[in-house]
């Protein structure tokens, strides 16, 4: 390449700069900085200086491990409730023609526009103490109290967020059902594969890359719920949004809620991580772009075996 | 309604000696005379050529000696009976009776909405008739999930499973059906040997061409060894030159295949011509016709079918008295049924290139109105008495302007006389002039 190449592919490069530019600084003000100054506090006792000090004293605390516990636990049982269950109601509204399936699809879309305490409401609503479930039950035997009892306990928060977060599973989960010809269904049907080899084998797989990303999504969503955490769990549940409110807001122990928000943030990011890799392992190898001449052509070996 | 039974007539005697050429093969070991034994045996003699020769003659493909155990089982059927599909209050396929031989090649031909697809449909399993009665072999299917039917199809757009490879995509069905795993190797190596699509059985889908991925296609279908296979417009989405091929790989799986009943949905004329033993015409939900590709084209029976199996020149006439019949104030010597009465209209068909330039028998005298350049022939279009008459000519080496008087003619056997109105009101033009262009 000569000079006057150079030159041109200089001034590219340099255009590309000043066009990244806003929004790496965009990125960096309003997202990275307060990151940053996050992890700075978490490192700066009130004393002053820097320490890992309060790394320490917040990881041997066991209010802090219990909701390392209980933050895992919900997140990840929420998660699987929420594939679970996601995917067999978007394999019915995808595949099973019923009255309603389309304004049931709409619903959906305007479920994932809810805030997360009105779920949560409408669950006390049901399943409180003084809840519609309560009420039959102390109706229809007598009892002074109903057995459901349930709310304020991990239990209540693992239905609150598999009943909040299974439409954001069912959303990519229908996009991706929507992509499934047909003419696959029934071609595996006319090979003699009944519904559930056909949603294992062919609607399965076709789904995964939909189902790994609303999974991963619901799962750090779930580990940074905090709404429907201080509506039903405050009493008995505390996870890690609700430790990092307890120490800034209630104790006034900032380095330690940062501390706590720095492992939330870890947390997130390494799920996230681990997500990447396992769906990079699961991926078949890439294919080449033009296919890759094959040993023999075919048409030589038809007439290699009509010669036979 | 006209059935449309009878079972493949052309042709079959020679297949049936072919298969008992193969069963010779495969049951004794020991290969007759018409056998590949003997193409081998030639080929030794004479040479390559010899042994191909042989083969052409006898029949027998390289897969015959690949034994079929299908080839042993009786060979099953396809009859549907009065069968009416109907999606609300529309009828997409009305009272079809049509019964495709065992190991006969039947095409479903006609425009689109003739509901030809939805009859493939109804024999898959995946439309329920809203009456009548679908049969493969002496089997009722009509109330079996297609899982149960035990056929196998072959879709316009391959329909294979993306995230398998192709070995895996062909082994789908056998797996299915739980085929012991040695088993299941054996016959996807067999299915794609057949196909010629042994040496990408390790490739995925998107890794194929078109015309590869419709073979991986056929072979998924073939592994399971069905005794019906079902082909939705197969080709339609190959370029022109992968079809041509694929068009001779069908007529040689159809070849190879003789125990298994193919019923091909196509709205492609020479694909139904060049495969089929029989063509089924439809057109707004009904059967039209149904025949041999050389009857229909030949002989039509109606003006649907004249026109939408190859060009016809479609001209309204009237029954002479004194025999033959008379159009635009000319009498043609034609044959005539001996049913038509005189004065009687009718409507003479004639396909164009049956159709000669200059004087002859049953001359046409008209005015060039327009000539067409084909390549190897020119197509001429005459103003005759206020219809338009097409020709195809072997290309002229001298072409007369438009206006020029000019004069057709063709043989009183190449014209065949169809009742009026038969087929007009399903489409069928009975005018010269709407044949033109």
């Amino acid at each position: 390449m000569g000079a006057a190449g150079r030159g041109s592919g200089e001034r590219g490069a340099g255009r590309r700069w000043v066009l990244a530019l806003p929004p790496v600084l965009v990125l960096g003000l309003v997202f990275l900085y307060p990151l940053a100054l996050v992890v700075q506090q978490s490192v700066s006792p009130d004393g002053g200086g820097h320490s890992v000090a309060a790394y320490g004293q917040v990881f041997a605390e066991s209010a802090f491990r219990g909701a390392l516990r209980n933050t895992v636990l919900i997140a990840v049982g929420a998660t699987v409730g929420a594939l679970l269950l996601g995917f067999a109601l978007a394999l019915v509204v995808a595949f099973v023609p019923f009255p309603g399936g389309k304004a049931l699809s709409r619903f959906i879309d305007v479920f994932l526009s809810f805030p997360s305490f009105l779920i949560t409401l409408a669950l006390l609503f049901v399943y409180g103490t003084a809840g519609m479930a309560n009420g039959l039950w102390t109706g229809a035997t007598g009892a002074a109290e109903g057995p459901f009892d349930f709310l304020h306990t991990p239990w209540g928060v693992l239905l609150a967020e598999v009943t909040y977060f299974t439409p954001f599973v069912m959303r990519p989960l229908l996009a991706a059902f929507s992509q499934v010809e047909t003419a696959q269904l029934e071609a595996a049907a006319s090979l003699g594969a009944k519904a559930p080899r056909i949603v294992r084998k062919v609607i399965l797989p076709e789904a995964l890359p939909a189902l790994a990303a609303g999974g991963s999504l619901v799962l750090v969503m779930c580990l940074n719920e905090f709404g429907i955490v201080l509506f039903t769990g405050a009493k008995g549940v505390t996870t890690l949004p609700t430790l990092v409110y307890g120490k800034a807001i209630l104790d006034g122990d900032y380095p330690g809620a940062c501390v706590v928000a720095v492992v939330d943030i870890a947390l997130s990011v390494a799920l996230y991580g681990l997500y990447r890799v396992l769906s990079s392992r699961a991926a078949p190898a890439a294919p080449s772009s033009r296919p890759s001449r094959p040993s023999r052509s075919p048409r030589t070996d038809g007439v290699r075996r009509a010669r036979a | 309604m006209r059935r449309a039974g009878g079972g493949a007539r052309t042709g079959r005697r020679a297949r049936a000696a072919r298969d008992t050429a193969v069963t010779g093969t495969t049951d004794t070991g020991t290969a007759t005379d018409s056998g590949p034994a003997a193409a081998r045996a030639a080929e030794a003699d004479a040479g390559p050529a010899a042994a191909r020769t042989a083969e052409a003659d006898t029949g027998t493909g390289a897969a015959r000696t690949t034994d079929p155990p299908r080839t042993h089982r009786p060979a099953t059927g396809i009859r549907l009976e009065g069968v009416t599909v109907a999606y609300g209050g529309n009828t997409v396929l009305d009272s079809l009776d049509l019964t495709v031989g065992p190991g006969e090649f039947m095409a479903l031909l006609g425009p689109s909405g003739s509901g030809k697809t939805t009859a493939l449909r109804a024999v898959a399993g995946f439309v329920r008739p809203a009456s009548g009665r679908v049969f493969l072999g002496d089997r009722d299917v009509t109330d079996l999930p297609p899982h149960r039917r035990g056929v196998g199809m072959v879709v316009q757009q391959y329909a294979l499973f993306p995230h398998m490879r192709v070995d895996a995509n062909v082994a789908f069905g056998l797996r299915a059906r739980r085929t012991p795993r040695a088993e299941t190797a054996a016959r996807v190596a067999e299915a794609l040997e057949t196909t010629g699509m042994a040496a990408y059985a390790r490739r995925y889908p998107r890794e194929l061409s078109g015309g590869q991925q419709q073979r991986v296609a056929i072979a998924r279908a073939l592994a399971v060894r069905p005794d019906v296979l079902l082909l939705d417009e197969p080709l339609s989405a190959l370029d022109a030159r992968l079809r041509s091929g694929m068009l001779a790989e069908l007529a040689r799986l159809h070849r190879e295949l003789p125990g298994v009943s193919m019923l091909y949905v196509t709205h492609d004329q020479v694909e139904a011509l060049t495969l089929a033993d029989r063509v089924a015409v439809m057109d707004r939900a009904r059967l039209q016709d149904c025949g041999t590709p050389h009857d229909l084209y030949r002989r039509p029976r109606t003006a649907f079918t004249a026109s939408f199996v190859g060009d016809a020149n479609l001209l309204p006439v009237t029954v002479a008295a004194g025999g033959g019949v008379e159009f635009a104030g000319t009498v043609l010597d034609v044959p005539v049924p001996a049913s038509a009465a005189p004065g009687a209209s009718a409507t003479l068909c004639v396909r164009p290139h049956l159709v000669g330039l200059g004087d002859g028998p049953n001359v046409l005298r008209g005015t060039l109105a327009e000539l067409r350049w084909r390549g190897a022939t020119h197509r001429l279009y005459v103003e005759v008495g206020g219809h338009r008459v097409e020709a195809d000519v072997r290309e002229l080496r001298e072409t007369p302007p438009p206006g020029t008087e000019v004069s057709l003619h063709f043989a009183a056997r190449d014209a065949v006389l169809l009742p009026a109105g038969a087929g007009e009101d399903e489409g069928g033009a009975a005018d010269g002039r709407r044949r033109a262009g």
